[in-house]
């Protein structure tokens, strides 16, 4: 059936791109939150929590959509994959628990100098992180399938490639904060943001190349799929695109010009992740199931084509006037609360 | 702690513990949504101040609680894919579908405006804000209609066949949506979100006015709430009424556990008013009954035969006594409602609204009567369902996901431990807001003011159409 563009493969790209626009939307915020204990200042953390207030609930939405999507959609690979990863998927909400809570908790605490909703939105962040970035190395790793059941333990997601993955993605995360800053902020905040955004380059880059090499040793057929040729026509522009992109990002981190280095970051993202499309597709459990043997019949996933054709451009314009409302620089002397 | 348990218990138990933290956020927040258009509507139609001080009021009581939902929430919609999978896999197709319209209709809604309403006035002009704060309202009904249909497919399934995997598939997604029991459910869980909200808003009025009876603020909002009270707590005992017999109709054994009718009555059934029933020897204890009068609420005739649970088998019994008991908290919640409400339309009709203590304080007593009521009916529908998740097709224990119980158990321990430290805290920061009365000039949760738009007026705003620059 490879080959043919039939609802299950648009269903499977509806899903990744849920789940991209959540990484992306998602990603800066959680970053802020694990570069929270690098600015110790209370009217810095305003700034970075104020940067943010109006819109992360609306980024985490997407990940309930890449969820409640999947489940929609491919309910077999739900059904396995949340078994599959269950100590990271509670780590994770749990995580995003506490982080999401304490916008609105810290300005309420009557202790204005510890405040503790502060280390919740810190910790938060980093468990949420780390928890998705280990999920992921686990999903690639492949889980242990028998009939339509997850049938492995519940902590064979613990591996040293799901532990990379993990600090991989707390490293982008951070990546995406920090240039968020550079983007949205002034003066000694932008300053810090620039050094931090540099020094997480290197190491994002040292990330994608750990992950890339160590990628190929979990099954030939990722080896097979980005080292063989004609595939190689397809796979060669990736890494090529992250050596421009990441030139284009040194260069606008060096001449300081704010608007670019997050978009860039994205771009980074953006490739990495059509990286892992490649090396997944056209399984959605790696080696076991594949999008067509956990697609929902085809009345499902075409009844819900419908919404999704009218409704997402619709959400992608609300939400991209909301961001538009609350567009430029944060400045201290505006309190939130 | 929980040695004994297998992992559908735990499963169970986890369930029930995120649903019924989650539940109390929803049912608040539709409600004071909803209310909150109402006070924006009447600031701009009127112009006066006590509207825009009560908006920003509970404006900022609303960002803390609609936060709570978010992140309560966020745990159910990967909960049935963690604890279960096997009901994931087998009503994906069906109800998955639903929950992913939820989603992209109400949830994104209520997100994407949520920001312009909470910190947004200064930035859009009035015009444009009333629209966000309509459109977050709005959200949250969409959110409402969608998840209890889902809850209703589970409850009376209509419109579905299987496939050759044994899964669940729709036939007809029509009769999928608009299921026998939905558009009871619907209505009866709005008002109930309508009451608790106004309840909730009643008590803080009236405890405000126990201290100083001519605050403006406290006496606008203790009207207001009054007048929901009463006409909407009867219109609830009607449309909880239409619920039961309509439930009676598909789920009969449901209501033979919430009557206690362990045995079947051929000439009229009574109506056990309390009593303590005892699953294991099918009957109820020490029982308060008035004859005849179960026909009479239930079929409209004194001497129409009712079949009791000695027709169902053992292994099909819902657990009776919890099923019997969270139904009477509800009703008696209910009919407290209606109390209040006619005592304050006594009030109101002799010029005493603002004065009359004792009102008061019944009214603050009552804060958490639409709380109490809304988890005792949704235990009382959830429980008085079981041993199925979709009722009559797909038992509960064939649900679970293959985990064993130490896993269920430790994110049920973790669950537990972080709810109680996050909702304790916030529950206590809501509280703490409520107990000072709104005052003039009150602030919302805004104060943002980045660089390009700052200095910019909410006339000036208005005058370019909320897209200054």
């Amino acid at each position: 059936m490879t080959g043919i563009i039939d609802i299950a493969t648009i269903w499977a790209f509806i899903i990744a791109f849920a789940v991209f626009v959540y990484v992306v939307m998602d990603g800066f915020d959680l970053g802020l939150g694990m570069l929270f204990p690098l600015f110790p200042k209370k009217t810095d953390r305003d700034v970075i929590m104020n940067s943010v207030a109006p819109v992360w609930d609306g980024n985490e939405t997407w990940l309930v959509l890449g969820g409640g999507g999947m489940m929609a959609a491919f309910p077999l690979a739900y059904a396995v994959l949340m078994p599959a990863l269950y100590t990271p998927v509670i780590a994770m909400l749990i995580g995003l628990i506490f982080r999401g809570v304490a916008f609105e908790f810290r300005g309420r605490t009557q202790n204005k100098q510890a405040n503790r909703w502060d280390i919740a939105f810190a910790g938060g962040s980093l468990l949420a992180t780390l928890a998705q970035g280990i999920a992921l190395g686990a999903i690639l790793q492949g889980v242990h399938v028998e009939g339509r059941h997850y049938a492995g333990g519940w902590w064979d997601w613990l591996t040293p490639f799901s532990i990379l993955t993990g600090l991989a993605l707390v490293v982008g995360y951070s990546l995406l904060g920090a240039t968020w800053l550079v983007l949205k902020t002034e003066g000694e905040l932008r300053d810090k943001a620039y050094h931090l955004s540099r020094f997480l380059l290197f190491a994002m880059l040292g990330a994608i190349g750990a992950v890339s090499i160590a990628t190929p040793f979990l099954h030939i057929q990722y080896t097979q799929r980005w080292f063989t040729w004609p595939n190689m026509i397809l796979t060669a522009p990736v890494p090529i695109a992250v050596a421009g992109v990441t030139v284009l990002l040194l260069r606008s981190l060096a001449t300081k010009q704010d608007s670019q280095p997050f978009f860039l970051s994205l771009a980074l993202f953006a490739l990495s992740y059509a990286g892992l499309g490649i090396s997944m597709y056209p399984y959605i459990v790696p080696q076991s199931i594949t999008i067509w043997q956990a697609a929902s019949p085809e009345n499902s996933q075409i009844f819900m084509l419908f919404g999704v054709a009218v409704l997402v451009p619709l959400i992608l314009g609300y939400t991209a006037w909301a961001y538009w409302v609350f567009r430029g620089k944060v400045r201290p002397e505006s309190g939130y609360h | 702690m929980f040695g004994g348990w297998d992992a559908v218990v735990l499963a169970r138990a986890q369930f029930a513990f995120t649903m019924s933290f989650h539940i109390v956020f929803p049912a608040f927040s539709i409600g004071l949504a909803s209310f909150l258009a109402v006070l924006e509507a009447l600031w701009l139609w009127t112009g006066r101040e006590v509207f825009i001080n009560l908006f920003n009021y509970w404006l900022k009581i609303f960002a803390v609680a609609f936060a709570m939902g978010v992140v309560s929430g966020i745990v159910m919609s990967y909960q049935f894919g963690t604890n279960w999978s096997a009901f994931a896999d087998k009503t994906g197709p069906v109800l998955g579908p639903l929950m992913a319209y939820e989603v992209l209709t109400a949830f994104f809604l209520e997100a994407g405006f949520l920001g312009v309403m909470l910190f947004g006035l200064e930035r859009v002009g009035h015009r444009l804000h009333f629209i966000a704060t309509l459109m977050v309202a709005t959200g949250t009904l969409i959110s409402a209609f969608w998840i209890l249909s889902a809850n209703s497919w589970m409850q009376t399934p209509t419109g579905y066949a299987f496939n050759a995997d044994g899964q669940f598939v729709a036939a007809d997604w029509l009769k999928v949506i608009f299921n026998p029991s939905f558009p009871y459910r619907l209505v009866h869980m709005v008002l109930a979100a309508y009451l608790t909200t106004a309840l909730v808003v009643g008590a803080v009025g009236a405890f405000h006015l126990l201290r100083d009876r001519h605050l403006a603020g406290p006496r606008v909002m203790f009207s207001m709430a009054m007048w929901m009270a009463t006409l909407v707590a009867p219109i609830q005992i009607l449309a909880g009424d239409q619920h039961g017999l309509d439930t009676l109709e598909h789920q009969p054994v449901k209501i033979m556990a919430m009557e206690g009718h362990f045995t079947s009555h051929p000439d009229g059934a009574p109506l056990i008013l309390f009593g303590l029933p005892d699953q294991a020897a099918g009957k109820v204890k020490y029982a308060v009954e008035v004859p005849k009068l179960g026909s009479l609420v239930l079929k409209h005739s004194f001497d129409a035969p009712l079949a009791g649970l000695d027709t169902v088998p053992r292994e099909n019994w819902p657990p009776v006594p919890i099923t019997f008991w969270s139904f009477r908290i509800m009703v008696g919640m209910g009919f407290l409602m209606v109390g209040l409400g006619l005592l304050s339309l006594w009030a109101r009709w002799r010029g005493t609204l603002y004065e009359f203590r004792l009102l008061h304080m019944f009214a603050v007593a009552m804060a958490p009567a639409g709380f109490i009521a809304v988890l005792a009916g949704w235990i009382t529908t959830e429980t008085g369902r079981q041993p199925f998740t979709v009722y009559g097709l797909l038992r509960t224990a064939e649900s679970v996901s293959p985990l064993a119980a130490p896993a269920v158990a430790s994110s049920l321990i973790a669950f537990v431990i972080v709810y109680f430290a996050v909702f304790s805290a916030g529950v206590i920061y809501i509280l703490r807001m409520m107990a000072a009365p709104p005052h003039h000039g009150e602030r919302g949760p805004s104060g943002i003011t980045p660089a390009g738009a700052a200095g910019i007026t909410a006339a000036a705003s208005v005058a370019a159409g909320g897209a200054a620059r």
